[in-house]
Order: C-alpha cells, then structure tokens, then sequence
C-alpha cells in the first residue's frame, strides 16, 4: 500500500442512467465542492459511458475542474466488471485521495467491488461528509440501525477513502455557465472490456418515472387508504407537487402498489424534502426508511398514532376525506394561476 | 451436485423497538436477536432453487458470535441443509471489508460452491457491502438488487434486478454471488419436521486456524475504517398536531403548511 501522501484530490463517479448523465451526479459534485474548498484540492468526475463525452462537459458547470471520460460501447450497459477494471485503472494512475458515489443500485454495486480490489475501506449511504482539517481526512457519518445511531468514520491510512452518499443529501450547485474545465479522454486496452456479464434487456417500471429515492417530495399511503382504488389520489397529489408515490409495507404485501415504492426497514430509505404520509401509523419499522426527511406532514384517523411523534404537522382526521378535498383545492388553485 | 451458499447475519430484532418518549429515539431490547429479515428471502431463494434441481445441498454460512447458530439453525430448519459458523474472538471489530475477508476464507476452505445468495443488506449494520466485496475476493461476479431468477441453466445464470426506474434482465457465469431483495419471494415457516431435523445438525464452527487468513487481514486489524464517534439523532419532532372540523378546513391548514415551507 502506497503512503496516503501520494494521493490527492476529491473524485465524485458520475452516473449515466439510460445515455444520460443522472441527476445523482450534480448532487455528488455539491458534496465534492464543499471537500476539495477545504482540502483546497482539485475535484474530479469520473464518467463512464458510450457517446458520452459532450454531455460530461456539464459536469463543469456544477463544480467539476476535470472529468475523466472513459467513452466506449462497451459501456452501454453497466456490467460490473467492466466499470471496475476501468475505475480501479483510473484511481491507481491519478490516485485521487477520496473517491464518493451515489448510494443508488449502480454506486452500491460498483464501489464495494472496487473498495475490496483496492483493498480500502469504503462507508454505505452516508448523508454527511466533511474533512478533518487536522489531519487532513474525511469525515464520513451515516444512520445506522434504522436511523437509530447514527456513526461517523473515517479512513485514517488506505487510500483512497471511500463513500457512497444518498440521493437528496445535499442539492446540486447552481451551473456555472462560464466555468470551464479540463475533460481527459481516457482509452483503454481490450483487456479491460471483457465481461463475465451478458446485459441483456430493461423494462421500464410503468408505476413510476422518478424512482423515490431520488425525489424530493413522496406521497405514501398505508393501509389507513383501504384499497387500491383509492391510490389513485396519491398518485395524482404527487404528480401535482413533481413527486413521487411511497407506502408502506402492508400495502406492498396486499399488492396496492409495487415493491420498488416501499419504504422502510426491508424496504426503500429516503430523504426527501417533503413526505406526507397518508394512513401510516408509523411502525418503527416504517420511520426507519424516512424519518431523515426533511418536512414530514401526516394525515391519520388516529390521535394516537405514532407517525405523529415524527411529524412537522399533523392533521387527525379521515385521508379518504381529506385527500378529495386538498386535490381539488390545489387542482383549482393551479388552473387560477 | 450443484452446491449452494448463503450468507446469513444475526442481528437485533426490530421486533421490540419502541420509541423513547423522552430522547425521541428508538430503543432496542438489547437480548433479543434474529435471523436479518432480509436474509430469510435469501434462504428461501436457495430453497426454491434446490427444489427444482435434481441434485443440490445448500449449506448456510454465518460470521458472529457464537449464539449466531441459533439464526443457522432457523435456515436449516426453513431447508437449508447444514450450516458453519464463522466465528473467533480475533475476528471481532471487522468492517465489511474484513468481513468478506474472512467469509471468503471460509468459503474457500469449504470450496466448491456454484452459488452464493446473500440479503441485500443487514438491517443493523445496513451496508450491503459485504455481498459484493465477498464476490470480489472470490473473483466471481456479483448480481446485486435481484428480484427475480429468471434462468440456471449450463452454468449461467440470468436474473432481473430491480434498479432505479425499472428492471434489467442480466446474465453472469458461475460461480457467482447474487443478492436479493425482498420482492423476490415469501419466505415459509419451518415446520416441524425441519425444526427437529435443525435440532439434531451439528453447526461446525471455523475458527481462525481452521481458515486460512493471516491476522493482519481479520478483525479491527484488518479493517480499513476507525469509528471516529457514534451518536444518537432525535427522531421526534415537534410539530403541531391539529383536528380539523370536517375535511375542507383540514385541506385548507395542509394548504397553509405547506405554503409556509414553500412546497406549493
Ligand atoms: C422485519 C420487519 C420489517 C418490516 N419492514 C417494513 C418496511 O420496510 N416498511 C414498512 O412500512 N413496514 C415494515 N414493517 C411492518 C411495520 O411493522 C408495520 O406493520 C407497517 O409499517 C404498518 O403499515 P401501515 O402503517 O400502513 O398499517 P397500519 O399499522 O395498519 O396503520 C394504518 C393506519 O392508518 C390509519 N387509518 C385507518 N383508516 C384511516 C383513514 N380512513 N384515514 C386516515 N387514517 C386512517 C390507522 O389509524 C393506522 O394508524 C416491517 C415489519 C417487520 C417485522
Ligand atoms: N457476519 C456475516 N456473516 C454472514 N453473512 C453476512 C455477514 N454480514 C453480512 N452478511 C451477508 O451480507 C449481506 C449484506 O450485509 P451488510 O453488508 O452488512 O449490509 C447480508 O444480508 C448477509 O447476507
């Protein structure tokens, strides 16, 4: 192992989702600027993808002084084993001193796999980074057992130290139409583009265009809404306000609504910067997956009822009555303005 | 003979957990253990799997302290058919990487396996690394977030992972790690049958000189990442907490609120 002297720099790995540069990396890049301020580092993206280079020019914009694009058809599709020989060959030439991702599918894929050939440490879906200005490291907190405790950890002498941070941690910066920076097209070897994987077909999920994960407002309903009908208004309240459709775990059982909605201990962790929750009684099972949002409004007929304790504002009171009544306030009030 | 693994975790139950009034966190009874609720999709899996192969054994393989049997003990009774415990006082303090480091010696001086499952995350620990750092030291592929086995057949698998905004069909070639997600099945009960056959199998224990891993590579020694503090966050908040006439005033005081935070 080589002395952490040798290594500088902050890297964010950018995603590319269906040929597009995701969302998740502008909001790595915001985490990647407040790191290298204080390291007075440089910041780099790492972008994989085929056709790819002129969209990797936005990474500029949002705080990125160099991009590494590695652009091949190989790379179409995520096959692991692809993306780690080109990642871990990028980060054993430049040697970055921290290297984050998204804690999506593909992040918590790909960086475990990468953090075990690289033999360093690697922290899971953390939702703060800072540096210790001391010694010069990277701060690394995260919720553990259900948002229970939560842990900051660092990675005091492998590099590089490594992260995947949650969707909706922190906000993209505003672009920078002028900023300009410096895009390295990297090639590589065959070699590296053998796969052990066959990509072979994506089906679109019909229930929704934003996965919750990444949306800043959720809708959830649980078992309080009755019946699958009757999601429907969930559906729509969350179309109104840009956002996405969560539940809880027994109407996922009952099959009101797909799994990749549920949110919970065995299900989804969010945050989002609005939850209302509809007919929840907040089980802790349930706040574990999100009870780091940060506005959380719930609607239950109970008085008791726990979600209460998590909330910002609650409302006693029937959801199939209410609902009716806020969708047709908000309906109107959109078509007056 | 097609031989399958899984990877199982003791963990606390989330059973028991109730809110502190007072603090407004969560508190756990600190006694009471069970099998990771995520990992039991992940013996279910294997199960179903064997059930329509002609020929195949399943061995469950847990890293814990030594009451982690008992979780090996409720795979086998579900139909697993033996279990190992990976388990040393040396090996205490691991991150996930020298989890899988020491999981991978195990598995290795066991050899042999075509598949291992995994969950797709502890519910304690909440990682979901150690599936994939364990493929990566066994140089396998890894099928992460899997929903569905679609095919197993001349040794290649082909599955659907439930990625963000839908599902990919992939394939990988054996020996390969597959994680799965809780979409995938409904695990059974043991029945009776399976719960005495779990009482009489032995559960052998590998201890650090039964496994091959040098000790600067096991344990707190061998993990990259220090916890450099733990606290507790306050879950509960608050906020106020109105009852409405009828559902008209109610949607006009969500409306207010939620102007007041700028969602509208
Ligand atoms: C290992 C394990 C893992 C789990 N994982 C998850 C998970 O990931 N996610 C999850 O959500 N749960 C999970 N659970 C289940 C959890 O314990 C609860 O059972 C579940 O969250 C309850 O869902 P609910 O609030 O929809 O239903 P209920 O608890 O039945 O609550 C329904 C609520 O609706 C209210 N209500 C009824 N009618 C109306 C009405 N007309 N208007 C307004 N309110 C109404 C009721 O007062 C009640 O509070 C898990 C459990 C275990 C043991
Ligand atoms: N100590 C362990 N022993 C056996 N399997 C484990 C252990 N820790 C984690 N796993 C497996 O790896 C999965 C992910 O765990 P984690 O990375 O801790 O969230 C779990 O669902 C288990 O299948």
């Amino acid at each position: 192992m080589m002395s952490s002297e040798e290594y500088s720099g902050v890297w964010t790995l950018g995603e590319v989702r269906n040929g597009e540069i995701s969302s998740v990396s502008y909001e790595l890049l915001a985490w990647g600027k407040k790191l290298s301020e204080k390291l007075e580092e440089r910041l780099s993206s790492v972008v994989l993808g085929h056709n790819i280079k002129r969209k990797s020019q936005e990474l500029f914009e949002f705080g990125a002084d160099e991009v590494y694009v590695v652009d091949n058809p190989k790379l179409e599709h995520f096959l692991p084993d692809i993306h780690a020989n080109l990642c871990e060959a990028l980060v054993r030439e430049y040697k970055p001193g921290i290297l984050i991702a998204s804690a999506t599918t593909y992040g918590r894929t790909i960086m475990p796999i990468l953090a075990a050939r690289l033999k360093t440490g690697l922290t899971a879906d953390c939702t703060e980074l800072d540096i210790d200005l001391k010694e010069h490291i990277l701060l690394q907190t995260r919720p553990a057992i259900g948002g229970n405790v939560m842990a900051t950890i660092k990675t005091p002498d492998i590099r590089p130290q490594m992260a995947t941070v949650r969707p909706k941690s922190k906000r993209p910066l505003k672009p920078d139409k002028s900023k300009n920076g410096k895009l390295i097209l990297k090639e590589y070897s065959s070699d590296l583009y053998e796969s052990r994987y066959k990509w072979l077909s994506f089906e679109k999920d019909e229930s929704s265009d934003l996965p919750i994960q990444e949306s800043d407002v959720i809708i959830a309903g649980g078992k309080g809404m009755k019946g699958k009908k009757n999601f429907d208004m969930l559906y729509d309240l969350s179309k109104m306000l840009n956002g996405a459709v969560g539940a809880s775990r027994p109407t996922v059982d009952m099959g009101w609504v797909p799994y990749s909605h549920q949110i919970g201990l065995s299900g989804k962790t969010v945050t989002p910067h609005f939850y209302m929750a509809f007919g929840i009684s907040g089980a802790i099972q349930h706040v574990a997956g999100m009870s780091s949002s940060k506005i959380i409004v719930a609607i239950n007929k109970d008085p008791d009822a726990p979600i209460f304790k998590v909330a910002d504002f609650g409302v006693v009171g029937d959801a199939l009555e209410i609902l009716p009544a806020l969708l047709k306030k908000l309906g109107k009030g959109e078509r007056n303005e | 003979m097609t031989r399958i693994a899984v990877l199982i975790k003791q963990v606390p139950a989330s059973d028991n957990v109730k809110m502190d009034e007072k603090t407004g966190t969560m508190i756990r009874s600190a006694t009471d253990a069970e099998l990771n609720p995520l990992d039991m999709y992940a013996v279910e899996e294997a199960i179903r799997l064997k059930e329509k192969l002609e020929n195949a054994h399943i061995s469950v393989i847990s890293m814990g302290p030594p009451q982690a049997i008992e979780a090996i003990k409720e795979a086998i009774s579900m139909g697993c058919d033996d279990g190992y415990l990976v388990s040393d006082r040396k090996f205490a303090g691991a991150d996930t990487l020298s989890t899988a480091y020491t999981l991978s010696a195990a598995i290795r001086k066991l050899e042999g396996f075509d598949l291992i499952f995994c969950g797709e995350r502890a519910t304690d620990g909440e990682t979901g690394q150690v599936g994939p750092s364990v493929a990566t030291q066994l140089d396998m592929p890894v099928l992460t977030y899997v929903g569905k086995i679609d095919k197993f057949k001349n040794g290649v698998i082909r599955v659907h992972r439930s990625v963000e905004g839908g599902k990919e069909v992939v394939e990988a070639s054996i020996p390969a790690l597959i994680s799965v997600i809780k979409e995938i099945n409904e695990p059974r009960i043991p029945n009776l049958s399976g719960k005495i056959k779990s009482k009489k199998t032995l559960v052998p224990i590998l201890d650090l000189s039964k496994i091959d891993a040098p000790s600067d590579k096991i344990g707190l020694s061998g993990s990259p990442t220090r916890v450099v503090k733990i606290f507790y966050p306050k879950l509960s908040r608050t906020g106020k907490v109105i009852k409405a006439k009828n559902a008209e005033t109610a949607a006009n005081e969500l409306e207010k609120f939620m102007k007041s935070k700028g969602i509208l």
